[in-house]
């Protein structure tokens, strides 16, 4: 059993929580994951490392609620303790080495982004970040990118918040502003970072993009997480979950990230339905 | 007297179409006038030759005399001197390739039904005997083991018997390995696996799930600051083999242990269940040995209506137990023989809509012995299915070796072990089981399990 040490609402569908798990604490790096069960028969689902405190031993995660599982996390609350926790499992994101880069966030996929931009800032990179939201009241991390970045640039679907437009009309600006990168990472909705490697594909700037497939075991075993890259097949869980954007199928990555769409609609409201229920 | 019927008491199962519908064990067991009739087959042979064909050596003719003069405690105990895991073997290993092969009555008819009186005897002792073992005085001496698999969970038992204090490591949320995550309910019962790790607990065994060693923790570190003298590393072959056909990353193509564990593990056969599998109504599943029945028998009783074995070489080269290609059949699995699939193909939206195959002929015996199968020209044909399930193999997960120097490996992945100790090329560091030979069985598992167990005592004793 691992404790939910602090539990913050970031905004009315995403929830940080810091997780006792000194072990992996100690050694997770920026772009893994862990594989957690909220309770005893529950699902096994992957949330990418947000954060991670070496001293207390604790490990943060950020979850949008989409589903049955992260809706039962979500009703969890500090001291409380979620049934498993396994990981640091993928590989970390290559940080070193590189001296200016620009990191594109998109929605709740800004979690994984922003240790990446840390990282990276605290290794003497200029990091530009470019993060986007469908809308004001869906910010997160606004203050964390702040500090870790050179340059922040916000950007939400409706105007609401920083630039109206999307993560691709200000990666073009800072592009034609003249801006030259050694590398782009964007992490966000698939759709995203297609569109990102496409532009970036363009200008031939290498572009990492994060994987987060559907998964069960996340250490290789069952193979639910592969996508094709570069015309092989890769599994996210133990090749990833970072994968060159310019090599990676995302249409196929996007049909395959619906497969359970129906039975995972249906089991969330069955799980809306109980809470109610509860709440009664 | 010995009982001098040619055939084998056959097993008490459940009706096919009753079990095909339904998760329960389809062999019930033999009852106490079966067990004793069956045992009275035996000759009692002096030189034996069933035990050569045991991997873990049970004394066959004692614990089978003990048998059938209703001494069902004396018998256990003769299987329990030699098996870890009785109620298990009893049901899995492949009696007829191993024991039952040797057995001297099979010879004019059919052989002692030696593995369903080892599971009688051991479903006996379990349902009667609730005392858990006592836990032996403590010689202070630190083995860790890596997964708890057959061959994790034998080595386990053995040196927490001599007083070792053993950790076990396993990554997934619940011990067992391929016990809990490949081998179905209906075939294997979780209570059985539940019970023999409990008794391991008893003795003092520590059981750590949701460690992913090489991750979380490494070898060196178990070797070094978490002060094992020995780590004996049972990981199994868990990644899976694909045919690396077009369409393989279709929705509805399963890997053979992502459909298992899904079902398995992670119960998606339950009303209810938190992760969810396809619709089914029409599948094949590519492969013959054990883990491909298991799939097929899964998907039957997920409702499919159509479920195929496609395979390309002919009945008689099938790897999967007898016993279980039976079953299947008779659950009405379609085995569609000297078949293999060349194409996998999908609608506008990535989902499965059919199987390209093409019929097969057998040519000269190949490097294995078996007959090589070749494609007969133009014989392709669309096999109407809507998702197709790959158990054609899988080989070791590279974790460890990628995180733990020192230890070397075949050019496939299986870790590189001296048969007889498990000793691999870093002191102290043993492996046995799927992570040595590749997919094999639970009883050869169990016996590199017990071999290590041996040679780390001798390392740390002296």
């Amino acid at each position: 059993m691992y404790r939910i040490v602090r539990k913050k609402s970031l905004n009315p569908t995403v929830t940080l929580m810091e997780i006792e798990a000194p072990l992996i604490a100690a050694k997770a790096q920026p772009g893994q994951f862990i594989i957690l069960r909220v309770s005893e028969d529950g699902e096994r689902i992957p949330l990418t490392v947000a954060d991670y405190d070496r001293v207390n031993g604790t490990v943060t995660i950020i979850f949008q609620i989409v589903g049955a599982t992260t809706e039962l996390l979500n009703h969890k609350n500090e001291g409380e303790c979620v049934a498993d926790f396994v990981g640091p499992l993928g590989l970390a994101t290559h940080t070193e080495g590189y001296k200016k880069v620009a990191v594109i966030g998109g929605g709740v996929g800004c979690a994984i982004a922003y240790p990446v931009t840390k990282k990276l800032h605290e290794n003497g990179c200029e990091v530009h970040a470019v993060v986007g939201f469908r809308s004001k009241d869906l910010v997160i991390l606004e203050s964390e990118f702040e500090a870790a970045s050179t340059k922040l640039i916000r950007v939400s679907d409706d105007g609401t918040w920083g630039r109206k437009g999307l993560v691709t009309d200000a990666l073009q600006k800072l592009i034609d502003e003249g801006n030259k990168y050694d590398m782009v990472i964007a992490i966000g909705p698939l759709i995203m970072m297609k569109f990102v490697c496409r532009l970036t594909e363009k200008y031939g700037v290498k572009t990492i993009v994060s994987m987060n497939s559907i998964m069960i075991d996340g250490t290789g075993m069952c193979g639910c997480c592969r996508l094709t890259v570069g015309g092989k097949t890769k599994f996210a869980c133990v090749d990833g979950p970072d994968f060159d954007g310019h090599q990676v199928d995302f249409d196929e990555a996007m049909a395959r990230s619906r497969a359970y769409f129906t039975q995972e609609r249906k089991a969330h409201e069955h799980v809306c339905n109980l809470l109610k229920k509860g709440e009664n | 007297m010995p009982n001098m019927s040619l055939k084998k008491n056959p097993m008490p199962s459940q009706e096919p179409k009753v079990r095909a519908t339904n998760f329960l064990e389809v062999a019930e067991g033999y009852t106490r006038e079966i067990a004793i009739d069956e045992a009275q087959r035996c000759l009692n042979c002096k030189n034996k030759p069933c035990v050569k064909g045991c991997p873990v050596n049970i004394d066959i003719p004692a614990f089978i005399k003990k048998t059938a003069s209703a001494d069902f405690e004396g018998a256990y105990a003769v299987i329990a001197a030699s098996s870890a895991l009785p109620a298990v073997c009893g049901r899995v290993c492949p009696q007829e390739s191993q024991c039952e092969k040797y057995c001297v009555r099979g010879i004019k008819g059919e052989p002692v039904g030696i593995g369903r009186l080892e599971r009688y005897v051991a479903d006996l002792h379990n349902s009667t005997h609730d005392e858990k073992p006592a836990r032996p005085v403590s010689n202070g001496h630190k083995v860790a083991v890596i997964g708890s698999g057959p061959a994790g969970l034998t080595c386990a038992g053995d040196l927490a018997r001599k007083g070792y204090d053993v950790t076990i490591f396993e990554a997934l949320h619940t011990p067992g390995g391929v016990l809990v995550y490949g081998i179905p309910e209906f075939r294997l019962p979780k209570a059985i696996v539940r019970q023999e790790i409990e008794g391991l607990k008893a003795m003092g065994v520590t059981v750590m799930t949701d460690m992913v060693i090489g991750k979380v923790l490494t070898v060196d570190e178990l070797m070094g600051e978490y002060g094992f003298e020995a780590v004996f590393v049972g990981s199994g072959a868990g990644l899976p083999k694909f045919m690396n056909i077009p369409g393989e990353n279709l929705i509805g193509v399963y890997s053979a242990n992502e459909f298992l564990t899904r079902v398995n593990l992670m119960k998606a056969y339950l009303e209810g269940s938190s992760t969810p599998v396809q619709q089914l109504k029409r599948v094949a599943v590519v492969g013959g040995g054990n883990v491909a029945m298991d799939a097929a028998r899964c998907a039957k009783r997920l409702g499919a209506e159509e479920v195929y074995i496609v395979y390309r070489r002919s009945l008689k080269e099938l790897p999967a137990r007898v016993e279980e290609v039976e079953h299947a059949m008779e659950e009405g699995v379609i085995f569609k023989l000297l078949n293999n699939p060349l194409e996998i193909m999908g609608d506008a939206n990535r989902k499965v809509v059919g199987m390209k195959c093409i019929e097969m002929e057998l040519g000269e015996p190949d490097e294995s012995g078996r007959r090589r199968p070749v494609e007969k020209q133009g014989s392709e044909f669309i096999l109407d299915v809507d998702c197709v399930i790959m158990a054609i193999g899988t080989s070791p997960n590279p974790l460890i070796k990628s995180t733990t120097k020192g230890i070397d490996t075949q050019r496939w992945g299986g870790i590189i072990a001296d048969e007889a100790t498990g000793r691999t090329s870093r002191a102290g560091v043993y492996a046995g089981g799927d992570a040595v030979t590749g997919a094999a069985t639970v009883i050869l598992a169990m016996g590199a399990g017990k071999n290590a167990a041996t040679a780390i005592d001798k390392q740390i004793m002296g």
